[in-house]
């Protein structure tokens, strides 16, 4: 019975259903696509094992088709025991084996990235100065104490305190912090008079409301959540906010609460990843074709300034030439706001960038390898 | 006779060759090939006025040939200069083609009032085209209906019509010579007005206000121009004539490329032949003087166009099918000889058409859309001349005939869209990859479908003919095989290669974009076919029948992603093909179909039991 097993977990069966699946798996993410944002078609299709359905009527998902995780996993193992049992070393397989040992490292690190390595996005001014880089997706509740002149410390709150409706007390704090109400996407709007008023009795909560919609996937379209925060002393709630991740919230003026004679700032907001160093943006050229709306290049000239290595050093950063520093790379990702006022990178870190450039190397010239012998003896044949 | 017959044909074609390269002389006294070779800046590029003239027709009406009001056939020159400095004679012409019933009824016409109308015609109803469109726009694009679709490219259209006709003089009450001169009053008389005005001595409030006029006049034809004919020393620099005509107003003198201008609109006006070519003439001369640089590609280009190389292509793999076809049915020799011959001289044109792009745009041979289709025409042509120096049985070819037509056809269909040597947006320019990773994909694409065109061969010959004897069934087998694993190195590296360019552009290896998956899934389906015929599990009909599959699948890559209109790809966006698409795959999956039919009801392999397919060879 496990010998059985085995032979059909080494077999080449299961390589052609592997690759069947995989085929259908990828032709149906494609097509989600059209109206799935990228970041949730490769989340519901391929960082998975299974791609999850619920049936209508039925409140919970149920597994109907194998995801990337899965399949790619299933792979991996049928190569890898196809390679034990029917795989012998002669130099007339060279080709094939290394092949597969490219795949089998392109699998691996395909693996290893979906779920080691992280991708944010960091936005400059220019002119301006950063030390921060942000989630695409995610949000976090930061609680800003203001008073020491020079440097701020910041309590950031994770968005799932904030959804599960934690307390969260923080030495660095002279309260608690308890979210009362969650909304993953929300907009704000005006109280009509005479209307009841919500949760909040202190900052903008006070004569706006916050109005749930639905959580959006849709290619192009963002979710700004809203949160009821409640902030409570030993002697006491100190009061209720509204707090909202608006788009380029920046610009909104920070809600502000005085405890125990210090400022405090509450925001909710993309979150942030502090970097032990800064960039500042010098300058940033967007190009374009004479007498077209077609760019021509994107490029940004920042100054980079690490004490701690003694870096000091400008840089430039543009399409196809990105910087890698300290682990991470920077890209340039987009520019924004009217006459290109700010630049955005997109900032990765991903250990194992380069085993796709080795294994494409090795699968490359086995196949050539291996189809060059092929046609070898094709054409001794027909010369015989 | 038999003999004679390839070295005949050879020589006919390549006399219709060599014919082609004498340029026709202009069919009137105006030497507007001259006109058609000069150059000018549009979309970015430095290119012949031919070439503007070409493009713009073809995405108005989808065709080069245009007539004037009575019917008499204008060179696209011709018409191009009647457009540039005779706009009220051009806008006659009908150059616009509708065929969108509700679109024709919004202009209240009805289908059988034609296909093409012109600008007159279309005129009273610009607001509301206008209004329309602004609607349509507000959908997205996604949803658009096919009403909001069409209107939406009719005033796309309209804007480029509009645009071109006020690039050079927009003005028809004056002469542009007559107008130069009231110009140079108007700047005399005005500066003095200023000076007067802050002087606070007395000064004429007309003369300023004339000198406002011409300022607002050539500040909005340099808006609204689709061309910049003024010659600077760097490409980018190129002017428009209101901004020559706005430098004109510091400088105090007119620029001589203005000036020529301003001479071949009012000869073309009057339609003075001997003035407007000495302006002609004298121009070229001040630019070979002063801007040689720019003289020699758009002259190239010019020839280039009126060569027109794959449309010779396209009717020369006609003959190479007829013939390849006639050698199946009599005289094998001689037949199969001819239409080797003829496709070697058509690869050689092709390969001559390919490496004219790559001069012209300075870049590797895949750029868009277009140049996919030109290129993997001519890398199956190529495969196909392999495999036909090996078997010599007409196979390949018929299929280097039927793929250089159908890619061909489809480029040309492509270039409806716009100059098919657009410039490259920025993360594309890069020609280190262009070169290496879109070339090794688009190989890939070529022997995907080259495979799959080989194996319809197979069905269609196996099924509807007896004349698919054993050793032709072999020899089908193994090419296919051949090809398949020649498609499978190179869609595979061509793949990893544009992950690793997305990881240097973008920051991520893979990011599971439409066009990467169609690109995996073709690596998925070649790597499929393979093991399965590795494996035993497919033999030589099931291998056919996979790499016809094989079609479809590529034909999703190719164009079905890009109609999704999602993802960092989708540059080449396109809308109308999308039925072809469905034609093509429904008829790849119908030969599928068919091909299931049992072996022993194929005309090929009845009453011959020796026929049948081989067993499969041994694992590799």
């Amino acid at each position: 019975m496990l010998h059985r097993l085995f032979d059909f977990i080494s077999s080449l069966k299961l390589t052609i259903i592997c690759l069947s699946v995989a085929i259908v798996l990828v032709f149906m993410g494609t097509l989600a696509q059209q109206n799935l944002d990228a970041f949730y078609a490769q989340k519901k299709y391929f960082n998975t094992l299974f791609v999850w359905w619920t049936p209508p009527g039925k409140s919970f998902p149920v597994p109907w088709f194998p995801g990337g995780y899965l399949i790619g996993g299933v792979l991996l193992v049928n190569l890898l025991a196809a390679h034990a049992v029917r795989f012998k070393l002669s130099w007339k397989k060279t080709g094939i084996i290394l092949a597969h040992a490219g795949i089998i490292m392109l699998l691996v690190g395909g693996l290893y990235t979906a779920a080691w390595s992280g991708d944010t996005r960091m936005t400059i001014a220019q002119g301006g100065t950063t030390n921060y880089a942000e989630s695409f997706k995610e949000f976090e509740l930061a609680v800003i104490d203001k008073s020491a002149p020079g440097s701020d410390t910041v309590v950031a709150i994770p968005e799932s305190f904030l959804s599960k409706k934690e307390a969260v007390s923080n030495p660095a704090l002279p309260f608690t912090v308890k979210p009362l109400e969650y909304f993953p996407n929300a907009r704000m709007s005006m109280r009509p008079p005479g209307a009841p008023a919500q949760l909040a009795d202190k900052g903008m909560g006070v004569r706006i409301d916050a109005v749930q919609v639905p959580l959006t996937t849709k290619p192009e379209e963002e979710n700004y959540p809203a949160a009821f925060v409640q902030l409570a002393t030993s002697s006491g709630p100190v009061g209720t906010w509204l707090l909202w991740a608006a788009p380029f919230g920046e610009s909104l003026p920070p809600q502000q609460v005085m405890v125990d004679g210090k400022t405090f700032e509450l925001q909710l907001r993309l979150k942030r990843f502090y970097k032990p160093y800064q960039i500042h943006l010098n300058h940033l050229t967007h190009e374009i074709y004479a007498g077209t709306d077609i760019p021509k290049n994107f490029a940004s000239q920042i100054h980079l300034s690490d004490p701690e290595r003694s870096e000091n050093r400008d840089v430039l950063i543009y399409m196809n030439h990105p910087l890698r520093y300290h682990g991470e790379t920077f890209y340039q990702y987009q520019t924004l706001g009217t006459d290109d006022k700010f630049s955005v990178f997109e900032v990765v870190k991903n250990a194992s960038w380069w085993l796709p450039y080795v294994s494409c190397g090795m699968v490359g010239l086995g196949l050539l390898f291996q189809f060059g012998m092929h046609l070898l003896n094709f054409a001794k044949r027909r010369l015989a | 006779m038999k003999k004679w017959l390839p070295p005949v044909i050879a020589a006919l074609a390549l006399a219709w060759l060599a014919a082609g390269f004498h340029v026709p002389a202009s069919k009137t006294a105006f030497d507007t090939n001259g006109f058609g070779g000069l150059p000018v800046l549009a979309n970015g590029r430095i290119k012949p006025f031919d070439t503007v003239a070409r493009t713009s027709l073809l995405i108005l009406r989808s065709k080069e040939s245009v007539e004037d009001e009575s019917g008499h056939p204008l060179t696209p020159e011709q018409w191009l200069l009647d457009v540039l400095m005779r706009p009220v004679q051009a806008d006659t012409y009908k150059v616009f083609l509708i065929t969108n019933p509700d679109v024709l009824g919004l202009l209240d016409k009805n289908q059988s009032a034609g296909k093409y109308y012109s600008f007159k015609e279309i005129e009273p109803f610009l607001r509301e085209i206008d209004n329309q469109s602004k609607a349509a726009n507000d959908v997205p694009k996604n949803e658009r209906g096919l009403f909001q679709q069409e209107i939406l490219k009719l005033n796309e259209r309209i804007v480029l019509y509009t645009h071109l006709s006020n690039s050079i003089h927009s003005d028809e009450s004056a002469g542009f010579t007559d107008e130069l001169t009231a110009f140079h009053i108007a700047m005399e008389k005005g500066a003095a007005a200023f000076r007067n005005k802050t002087d606070g001595r007395e000064f004429s409030q007309d003369d300023l206000q004339a000198l406002a006029n011409f300022y607002k006049y050539y500040q909005s034809i340099a808006e609204v121009a689709y061309i910049r004919p003024v010659p600077r020393e760097a490409q980018q620099d190129w002017k428009t004539i209101g901004d020559s005509m706005l430098a004109t107003m510091q400088s105090g003198t007119v620029e001589p490329a203005v000036l020529a201008y301003a001479t071949m609109t009012d000869a073309w006006h009057r339609q003075d032949a001997p003035a407007f070519n000495k302006a002609l003439t004298d121009y070229r001369q001040y630019l070979g003087q002063n801007f040689p640089q720019f003289l020699k590609k758009p002259g190239f280009e010019f020839r280039f166009n009126q060569y027109e190389p794959f449309y010779k292509c396209i009717i020369l793999y006609v003959f190479i099918f007829v013939l390849a076809f006639l050698s199946w049915l009599c005289w094998p020799e001689t037949f199969g000889r001819s239409a080797f011959w003829l496709l070697m001289i058509t690869f050689l044109l092709h390969t001559a058409g390919l490496l004219a792009r790559m001069w012209l745009q300075g870049r590797p041979p895949v750029t868009n859309l277009y140049s996919s289709a030109i290129f993997i025409g001519w890398a199956a042509c190529l495969l196909c001349i392999v495999l036909e120096s090996i078997y010599r049985d007409g196979i390949g070819s018929l299929t280097a005939a039927t793929m250089g037509f159908i890619t061909l056809i489809i480029a040309h269909h492509l270039s409806f869209e716009g100059d098919t040597m657009e410039m490259l947006r920025a993360v594309l320019d890069t020609n280190f990859w262009l070169a290496t990773h879109v070339v090794a994909v688009t190989l890939g694409y070529a022997s995907t479908f080259l495979a799959g065109f080989l194996a319809i061969i197979y069905v269609v010959r196996g099924l509807f003919t007896p004349t698919l004897d054993k050793a032709t069934a072999k020899a089908l087998n193994n090419m296919v095989y051949g090809i398949i694993c020649f498609a499978t190195l190179f869609s595979f590296v061509g793949t990893v290669l544009g992950g690793i360019w997305a990881d240097q552009s973008w920051g991520r290896f893979w990011g599971f974009d439409p066009k990467e998956n169609g690109a995996l899934i073709i690596v998925l389906w070649n790597a499929l076919i393979l093991h399965a015929r590795w494996g035993g599990y497919v033999r030589e009909r099931g291998l056919m029948l996979m790499a016809i599959f094989g079609n479809v699948v590529t034909s999703f890559s190719w164009f079905g992603v890009n109609m999704l209109g999602a993802g960092l790809h989708s540059y080449g966006f396109m809308d109308g093909a999308y039925l072809w698409l469905l034609f093509f795959d429904a008829n790849n999956v119908l030969l599928i179909c068919v091909g299931l039919v049992p072996l022993r009801h194929w005309p090929s392999f009845q009453n011959a039991p020796g026929r049948l397919p081989a067993t499969p060879p041994p694992l590799p």
